[in-house]
């Protein structure tokens, strides 16, 4: 049944939300710490488990692959609805302290990569 | 005439931006394949037309969502919110190897915390050298180079200026705009390549719209790897920025 692969992934989502905030409230910040990371956790650990293989196999399979196929098309609405011309009348400052973030942050991907790296090895 | 387009658009508005996205990702795949020979990804064409037409809708709407303002395309809203976009995002990681995401567990812990502080001692870094010498207006704008929603959080919680509030957003929005625009293009001088190397990524740039964005025009299947330490991001700096960013920032000026 194809409704069970999406009630699973749902199950997924809504306990790492919820897990999410309740790291927030224990931080002390008004934020979902981790939400959506710990709701792939969940959904990683079920779909390596054989317990869980009616919710994750054949049809049920379907229901979630359905949504990681709709991923780039939600993805593509997203790019739609964000406030671009909010960031291109933001002036010269956020665009210098936006730009200058990004190209410093892509330049430390392979320092920090080989760290991990590194730490494999030893 | 128009008003029954209107009303039937309006009332089934999740199903004409079913429609409406439809049409334009086959736009981009037909452009990618015409105009570039396939060098460019169809997904990265259809990410920029999307975020050109949220320009255009921001501009003649002078609302805050793009083209979901407008009315007839209100359901694009509905489409990329939130919830749909972490329902997708989730649904990534479904056939994810656990060996894969050990493997570059440490890296992806530790840039989470690099990313955050590297990109607030850049935002912070500009704000001075635009003149502001307050810790005030320097940590809201640093935090918002972390992202959109570290910079009016962190911002409130230290009682900054609404207009320095809306420059911290917009600095955060320029960043997540150039991750989902710039990605693909540097993806192979980066070498992003690899699941360790996406977790790496997304743990650095951390903006969840720009690194979903950017690495489904790079590679989906890096995606469920990026997204994952992405989404831990926001969430340290929200604790970061308001408490020892803030602090170390005082000491300072």
């Amino acid at each position: 049944m194809i409704i069970y692969g999406v009630a699973l992934l749902s199950g997924c989502l809504l306990l790492g939300m919820l897990m999410g905030q309740a790291l927030g409230l224990m931080l002390g910040i008004d934020a979902n710490v981790g939400g959506v990371g710990l709701a792939m956790l969940l959904l990683v650990f079920s779909s390596n488990s054989p317990r869980f293989k009616t919710l994750t196999s054949d049809n049920a399979a379907l229901g979630i692959r359905f949504w990681s196929a709709m991923y780039i098309p939600i993805v593509v609405a997203m790019a739609a609805q964000q406030n671009v011309a909010a960031a291109a009348s933001g002036g010269l400052l956020a665009l210098t302290a936006g730009v200058a973030a990004v190209v410093v942050s892509f330049a430390l991907v392979p320092v920090i990569s080989k760290l991990g790296a590194g730490e494999d090895e030893a | 005439m128009m008003d029954l387009v209107s009303s039937v658009f309006t009332r089934n508005s999740l199903i004409v931006a079913f429609a409406v996205i439809g049409l334009t990702i086959w736009l981009s795949y037909w452009l990618a394949d015409k105009l570039t020979a396939g060098r460019i990804h169809g997904s990265a064409i259809a990410i920029a037309l999307g975020l050109v037409a949220a320009y255009w809708g921001g501009t003649v709407t002078g609302g805050a969502k793009g083209v979901a303002d407008l009315s007839l395309l209100g359901g694009i809203g509905l489409m990329g919110g939130g919830m749909l976009r972490d329902f997708a995002i989730v649904s990534t990681a479904f056939g994810v190897q656990l060996s894969e995401l050990k493997k570059a567990g440490l890296a992806g812990v530790v840039s989470i915390f690099a990313g955050v502080i590297v990109s607030f001692i850049v935002g912070a870094a500009v704000a001075v050298a635009f003149g502001y010498t307050d810790p005030i207006a320097i940590t809201t704008i640093g935090a918002g180079a972390v992202t959109y929603i570290v910079g009016p959080v962190t911002g409130e919680a230290i009682g900054a200026s609404g207009d320095v509030v809306t420059l911290s957003v917009a600095a955060g929005l320029v960043k997540s705009i150039l991750v989902m625009i710039g990605t693909p293009l540097v993806a192979r001088s980066i070498g992003l390549s690899n699941p360790q190397s996406a977790m790496v990524f997304g743990g650095l740039m951390g903006t969840t719209s720009g690194v979903a964005a950017g690495l489904a025009a790079t590679d989906p299947k890096l995606v469920p790897y990026g997204a994952m330490t992405a989404t831990f991001y926001t969430g340290v700096g929200c604790l970061l920025g308001p408490s020892l960013l803030f602090f170390l920032v005082s000491l300072i000026f």
